[in-house]
């Protein structure tokens, strides 16, 4: 609170993602004088390369998919071509928009932007690093670990972001190629076949595991494979990525089908999906003896303190599951205990799961086999959308909404849902769960009609046993 | 910045704190994290951290003084700022006013959620207790009466958790007060001349926490049966139980014949437990911990053995509660397991003994003049002498070994 402002902070917070903006806000709300280290635009890999820049071309890979059906609703478009560029280009426009916000924020609270980059020299200070090379060191009371996370680069498939792409490369092109080899059926690797298929590549996609999404109930992850392979996509689960030989036309690529024979396929590009490793190794770490477990990921403890006394990590950096909205809630939770307010701790196991290619998959807690193994006697509910009106009205009644509760004490054990809008009815399972509601809650909560909500409460009550619609 | 010292909650079930010492003085500067004071809560003597940096400009609750959890006890704030609105207990509006502007009122009032948090569960108007609605699911199957148990969610909401323990009857705060109702909590017994001066010289002799070591060997011949028999009966039910289990439960039933070691030194009296709530320690990957199995003495082995389990599991992921870790009365250390034949243990003050549980090895012992080869275990206690006198110690691990080689004898 003295006139060395810009020397001496409360908190400096290391990354301006959806983690550490959001720190840096709730600390600056708080009354700390907060800093934060960004070498580049505002909002990390989740506004600028990441969250929001994906949801933008996946609304036009559905406008664009929507037109097939277009004729039904007495759209007479002739000669219908459709050009990645400009759905591109808007999408980095959002993008753009959305850091410009965070700047916005910034100013309103009194955060400070460092620009540069940032590295522990000792306990309490930091480093920063211009651009232009010039550094200077930061003191801080307390300092958060932000730095978040990038794309692992696989040894037999190194990433060059011009023929094999990460996400980010992904992102940047204005043209869908002819043929696009996807390695890996998580959430980031089954948008991105979404986005270009929609466009036209043909799309090939491999998956170690024995399904697509797998961190999703089986149930879910079959019925979205069969509805993508109807689409054209090729494909190939428990699959294991052999080697990639870029070359002057494109890439050939090898891998070893689920029969244990190996394919080799010429593709115009490849997209690497499979899976993130944390920023943890140029940061300074060493400087203050933070440990790390055996992945990189940032120790830390149920406040999200490291084992150095005023320092702590949140979001990717610090583990769990890498999603924005669970680094938010640490970021939130983190500087809360900061500032003295108490024993706050993030429940990670009510963190919802998103992924938004079409229809869209959802879920929170437990899946059906993650609950039998878990020793719980379980009721499942499963309700399909078709015979939820609105969903049959708007067009888009693929899916399944399923509950699993428990038998004796109906918790929510966990909620799974494919198909309209499923990311955004989710969050009544994560508010159910969170209030500890029962399926009878749910039930009896009025929902009204004609919606898709409509589906939540006749899953609730499938799961007992008694839906209305089917 | 001004910051408000509270009598925090230190222990989920404390209501109110003795002020046992202030470690900082009016005057002194403190930073964010220091320990400020020394406060005795129901179940121990925790220390009061600051949540600012300033100089302590005001203390309100002298050493002795008892006040009730979200007071204001004293003021951190610079050399220069006006304090002059803050008051012992307050947290109104005179506070407000020498908080720095950019905080809004909204703010301000957080702390306050905060501290009611953990308050009994709220009972509204007829008599309706504030509970979630699985919670209420669970207490009806179970037979609990929901306005008996605390409540850990906002406002004093009674959540799922709270009702955990009830199940298994373990380790809340809530399910504690059940068990033990009808029976004192502990007794003080008031530190006479004598033993204050053995008190002192000792400390000065040997450190904060005088501590002697008495090694005993354990023949383990019955206890190993006895385990047998039991895992035989259980083998269907899935259940185990470890030598470890038939240990605590030892120790715990030895403890109650002997509170002088069931106990902690508090300078002017020595507080005996009635109660055992064991220790046990728990290697985890950044060091230990040690989670406490309450009421040890009143729980059959298989419970022990499930409860230790459960929060030995839940230990490694770091998912204990903190009353789940404080409060024991007396604390066991086995690294058999590691191989280790015997050591010594450090006391987890304000405890006044830990018992060092060694592997069981086989070894020859003269019986009845004959040499006959015996599975043998040595337990090392480590008594605080201010509490516990060496013949005191002596005994009480007289009465362990008798147990554990005759163990039917636990159950008497």
């Amino acid at each position: 609170m003295s006139d060395k402002k810009s020397e001496h902070f409360d908190l400096i917070v290391v990354g301006s993602g959806p983690g550490g903006y959001v720190a840096a806000i709730r600390a600056a709300q708080l009354g700390l004088t907060a800093a934060c280290i960004e070498k580049d635009e505002l909002g990390g890999v989740c506004l600028n390369i990441g969250c929001i820049p994906t949801k933008a071309l996946l609304s036009s890979a559905l406008l664009v998919s929507e037109m097939a059906g277009a004729h039904k609703h007495g759209i007479i478009a002739k000669d219908v071509s459709f050009d990645l560029g400009p759905a591109q280009a808007r999408s980095r426009q959002v993008a753009a928009q959305m850091a410009k916000g965070i700047a916005h924020l910034f100013k309103k609270n009194k955060v400070t932007h460092l620009r540069g980059v940032g590295r522990l020299k000792g306990r309490g200070k930091i480093e920063l690093e211009t651009e232009g090379g010039s550094k200077t060191v930061y003191e801080a009371k307390n300092i958060i670990l932000a730095t978040g996370s990038r794309p692992r680069d696989l040894p037999v498939l190194k990433i060059d972001e011009d023929r094999i792409w990460s996400s980010t490369g992904a992102l940047m092109q204005e043209k869908a190629p002819e043929s696009l080899f996807i390695v890996g059926a998580g959430a980031i690797g089954m948008e991105f076949a979404d986005v270009y298929n929609a466009y036209g590549s043909k799309v090939t996609v491999v998956e170690a595991m024995d399904r697509i999404l797998p961190l999703e109930d089986a149930e879910v992850s079959s019925f979205m494979e069969r509805l993508y392979k109807k689409r054209g996509m090729e494909i190939h689960t428990e699959a294991r990525f052999k080697k990639a030989k870029t070359n002057k036309h494109g890439v050939s690529v090898t891998f070893e089908d689920s029969k244990g024979d190996e394919q080799t396929l010429e593709v115009d590009y490849v997209l690497s999906a499979v899976g993130r490793v944390p920023n943890s190794e140029d940061i300074g770490l060493d400087s203050v003896n933070a440990k790390v477990d055996e992945h990189g990921f940032v120790l830390v403890d149920r406040h999200l303190s490291t084992n150095v006394t005023g320092l702590y990590a949140i979001g990717d950096v610090a583990g769990h599951q890498l999603l924005a909205h669970k680094a938010s809630h640490e970021g939130i939770t983190c500087v809360e205990h900061i500032a003295g307010l108490g024993h706050g701790t993030v429940d990670y196991d009510n963190v919802p799961n998103c992924t938004y290619c079409h229809p869209e998959v959802a879920s929170v807690g437990l899946t059906e086999l993650q609950a039998k193994e878990m020793g719980y006697d379980i009721e499942v509910g499963k309700f399909p959308w078709a015979a939820i009106g609105r969903a049959v009205a708007s067009g888009h009644s693929d899916g399944f909404i399923k509950v699993i509760r428990d038998k004796q004490f109906s918790e929510i054990l966990g909620a799974h849902i494919v198909g309209p809008h499923a990311t955004e009815l989710i969050a009544e399972f994560v508010v159910g769960r969170h209030l500890e509601s029962t399926v009878e809650e749910l039930e009896k909560a009025m929902h009204p009609h004609p919606t898709l909500s409509e589906g939540v409460a006749e899953s609730a009550l499938a799961s007992l046993g008694r839906p209305i619609h089917i | 910045m001004v910051t408000k010292v509270h009598m925090e909650a230190l222990s989920p079930t404390m209501e109110e704190g003795q002020l046992v010492q202030w470690l900082k003085s009016e005057g002194e500067e403190v930073s964010s994290g220091d320990i400020l004071a020394e406060i005795e809560t129901d179940k121990a003597t925790m220390e009061l951290v600051a949540r600012g940096d300033g100089i302590l400009r005001k203390i309100f609750l002298d050493a002795g003084g008892v006040s009730a959890v979200g007071s204001v006890i004293a003021v951190i704030a610079s050399a220069d700022e006006d304090i002059s609105g803050i008051e012992e207990g307050s947290d109104g509006d005179g506070a407000q006013q020498a908080l720095p502007a950019e905080l809004s009122p909204e703010t301000i009032q957080e702390p306050e959620v905060e501290t009611t948090s953990e308050v009994s569960a709220t009972t509204q108007g007829t008599g309706s207790v504030k509970a979630s609605p699985l919670a209420r699911r669970l207490a009806a199957e179970m037979g609990v009466d929901l306005s008996a148990i605390k409540g850990s969610g906002p406002g004093g909401r009674v959540v799922k958790r709270d009702l955990e323990g009830a199940t298994t009857a373990s380790s809340t705060g809530a399910v504690t007060t059940m068990w033990a109702s009808d029976e004192n909590e502990y007794e003080d017994v008031p530190t006479s001349q004598m033993r204050k001066s053995i008190a002192k010289r000792l400390v000065t002799s040997i450190g904060p926490v005088p501590t002697f070591y008495l090694t005993v060997e354990v023949d383990m011949n019955r206890v190993i049966e006895a385990r047998e028999s039991m895992n035989t009966m259980l083998e269907d039910d899935g259940y185990r139980i470890s030598v470890n289990d038939i240990v605590l439960k030892a120790v715990a039933a030895a403890l109650r014949q002997h509170p002088n070691c069931n106990a902690q030194w508090h300078e002017n009296f020595v507080r005996r437990f009635n109660a055992v709530h064991l220790g046990v320690a728990v290697a985890i990957d950044e060091g230990l911990i040690t989670p406490v199995i309450r009421d040890a003495h009143a729980k059959g082995i298989m419970q022990i053995a499930s409860e230790v389990r459960e929060l030995a599991g839940r230990a490694r992921t770091k998912k204990l509660m903190p009353d789940e870790y404080t409060g024991s009365t007396f604390s066991v250390s086995n690294l058999g397991m590691f191989g280790i034949q015997e050591f010594t243990a450090i006391i987890n003050p304000p405890e006044a003994g830990i018992l060092a549980v060694g592997s069981i090895e086989e070894s020859a012992v003269v019986v009845n003049g004959e040499v006959k080869v015996c599975p043998r275990m040595r337990i090392t206690m480590s008594c605080d002498h201010r509490v516990i006198d060496g013949a005191q110690g002596a005994r009480f691990l007289a009465t362990l070994k008798s147990m554990l080689e005759e163990p039917t004898a636990i159950l008497l």
